[in-house]
């Protein structure tokens, strides 16, 4: 054991206090179930769960699968809607996975929902085997993506869009909210291939809406446009970035948003093509480790295509990360609109 | 109907099953030739007995699935298919070689008539799980099977699969275990506990049948009553095989599981296959 994860393990066992809020309320751990960035904002309630039952009343073809989490990735609605067409596969990610395989091979296009950290990791080679090496039209679609549970690394999936980016055939898709998600579960819906959707699931905020927005696959596309920032976010991020850009507005700070919902296939062209504007600070920003995700794909993509540019990533850090307050933890990790800000101000 | 009609014996079929793979075997100077020669008389009855298929149109709708999970057992496949007429015989010089469309392991891409792409074990279960539950929706009356090995007994996703086969109780859906009880670094009950092995997916709920794999009649009644069984339970059929049947002086070499076959010795295993020809 080396010391940092000695001293980390001390830690733990230090008795505590009740930790308080500035309001006085207690910051208990974030439910599972909770939804992100919900206050003061518009929300869809369960808009993956809603676009498929949409999807199925012309699609005799889609079916839904899920190992054991129905309700906490909305397919319960679609579960309600056809029962006919709901596999309930139990808690077993690989035969919920090879399964769904045999039923693209049959005609069907199966969406197979679990938590992001079960389906990269425990059911990884099942997808690249079964499903991505044969090209099929399977769409996995998970919840919990990156750091939106506080309940540790065994849900926290930090390390999803790494593990995914790698597999050959596989689209990746991390959809910012509401608006997008039901976009995203229609586009993916007529993709003829394989595809890996990062999932919001309950009360999704809408925000996209107010700018005139429509997702396009495989297209990152200007959110706003800004003179001395741009920022090249996916995700939730996005809606983060948006909040922060409208704060540094106010310090003198002009940047630009660029959204990037399909990790893979990256749109180069679009993300080198605002980046070699020049003049601004290229600024990426996802809810997952800084190690092999958005950020990197970026900065390998922009050194290929000789964009020279100032660039900083946000990102979670290359670590398991704590349990705790889902708002302590965006906080803590450099994630929530508060940390953004701050991080841009010190890098101008 | 593919079923074969011809009057062609079930022994027959075997030993061309055989001898097609040793003369795989020969053109790459390797290959899982141990396995095939063990599991020539189960595909024999699959092929040539039970299951339905069209030789000219392998992706016909009414066809009965067979995938082979153990892509190692390509070249027993593809010796099966070449004795159906699903491939041609004149592609057994190509055998491994770069653009075949016989690729030592096998893949559902690069060869008409694989269902799958096997090698990564414990995969085909799943799939055959999938593919069964389709062919329930869709009404259509066809099996599949799903050609496993011991070794993949000990695979996590093999149990899921046969609960799940237990849940939907997918009566299309047959297993065959070809177990003869070897794999990489020795004998598979040595690796993990694995018998009885019956009783063990009866303990699951599946319809079980252990017989001698190398017995035509065996395997004939167990197909027949792998197919006709009435209850709306999965079915598996456990075929007892040895490594290198019908070439006596492979059988009794220390049997592992990649058997080393000298360059000289391809034309001796298959004279000494031909001086057993069996009839037609």
């Amino acid at each position: 054991m080396n010391d940092a994860s000695l001293s980390r393990r001390k830690s733990k066992y230090t008795p505590r206090t009740v930790p308080v809020s500035e309001d006085g309320s207690k910051l208990t751990t974030s439910a599972m179930i909770a939804s992100l960035d919900a206050e003061g904002r518009e929300t869809v309630a369960a808009p993956f769960g809603h676009a498929l039952v949409d999807l199925a009343k012309t699609r005799d073809d889609i079916v839904g699968l899920t190992a054991d989490l129905s309700k906490y990735t909305d397919l319960h609605v679609f579960a309600k809607a056809y029962p006919d067409r709901f596999y309930q596969m139990g808690m077993a990610e690989q035969v919920m996975i090879s399964a769904a395989a045999g039923l693209a091979r049959e005609g069907f296009t199966p969406f197979a929902t679990t938590y992001a950290v079960f389906a990269s990791r425990r059911a990884y080679d099942f997808i690249c085997m079964a499903i991505a090496e044969e090209n099929l039209p399977v769409k996995i679609v998970c919840a919990l993506p990156g750091l939106t549970t506080g309940y540790g690394p065994s849900h926290q999936a930090t390390d999803d869009i790494a593990i995914m980016r790698a597999m050959p055939n596989l689209t990746v898709l991390d959809p910012c909210d509401a608006t997008e998600i039901d976009q995203v579960t229609r586009a993916i819906a007529d993709h003829p291939g394989p595809v890996y959707m990062r999932l919001l699931r309950g009360n999704v905020p809408d925000v996209l809406g107010e700018y005139g927005y429509k997702f396009k696959l495989g297209k990152a596309q200007m959110i706003r446009d800004g003179r001395d920032v741009l920022f090249v976010s996916s995700g939730f991020m996005t809606m983060r970035v948006l909040d922060a850009a409208k704060r540094l507005q106010a310090d003198g700070v002009d940047c630009a948003v660029l959204h990037v919902p399909t990790i893979k296939p990256l749109d180069l062209e679009t993300i080198a093509a605002e980046a070699a504007k020049g003049g601004r600070l290229v600024v990426t920003a996802e809810n997952h480790s800084i190690t092999g995700g958005l950020g990197e794909a970026v900065a390998a993509a922009l050194m290929r295509a000789g964009v020279h540019v100032p660039f900083r990533q946000i990102a979670l850090p290359d670590a398991f990360l704590d349990a705790g307050a889902l708002p302590t933890l965006h906080d803590q990790y450099g994630i929530s609109v508060d940390a953004v800000t701050a991080s841009v101000k010190a890098w101008l | 109907m593919g079923r074969d009609t011809s009057n062609v014996s079930l022994a027959r079929r075997a030993y061309a099953i055989r001898r097609n793979a040793l003369l795989m075997g020969e053109v790459q100077g390797q290959g899982y030739i141990g396995q095939a020669l063990g599991a020539a008389d189960v595909l024999a009855v699959s092929y040539f007995h039970a299951l339905n298929y069209r030789a000219d149109d392998p992706k016909w709708e009414g066809r009965d699935r067979f995938l082979l999970s153990i892509g190692h057992y390509a070249i027993a496949l593809y010796a099966a298919m070449i004795e159906a007429g699903i491939l041609p015989d004149a592609e057994i010089e190509t055998y491994g070689m770069d653009d075949s469309r016989m690729p030592m392991s096998g893949m559902a891409a690069y060869t008409p008539g694989m269902e799958i792409t096997g090698g990564s074990l414990g995969h085909g279960l799943g799939i055959a799980v999938g593919m069964a539950l389709g062919l329930k929706r869709k009404n259509n009356p066809a099996f599949v099977y799903n050609m496993m090995s011991d070794g993949e007994l000990g695979e996590g996703s093999t149990w899921e699969a046969v609960m799940s086969g237990v849940q939907w109780k997918l009566d299309n859906l047959i297993a065959i275990v070809d177990f003869n009880d070897q794999q990489a670094d020795g004998k598979t009950t040595d690796a993990l506990a694995q018998v009885p092995e019956a009783g063990r997916w009866e303990g699951f709920g599946w319809f079980a049948q252990e017989i001698d794999g190398n017995d035509m009649d065996a395997l004939v009644a167990a197909f027949d009553a792998a197919r006709a069984h009435p209850d709306p339970v999965p079915r598996v059929i456990i075929c007892q095989t040895k490594m290198c049947k019908g070439v006596p002086f492979l059988e009794d070499r220390e049997i592992t599981h990649f058997v080393r076959v000298e360059p000289d010795e391809w034309a001796r295993a298959l004279t000494i296959l031909d001086e057993d020809r069996p009839d037609e």
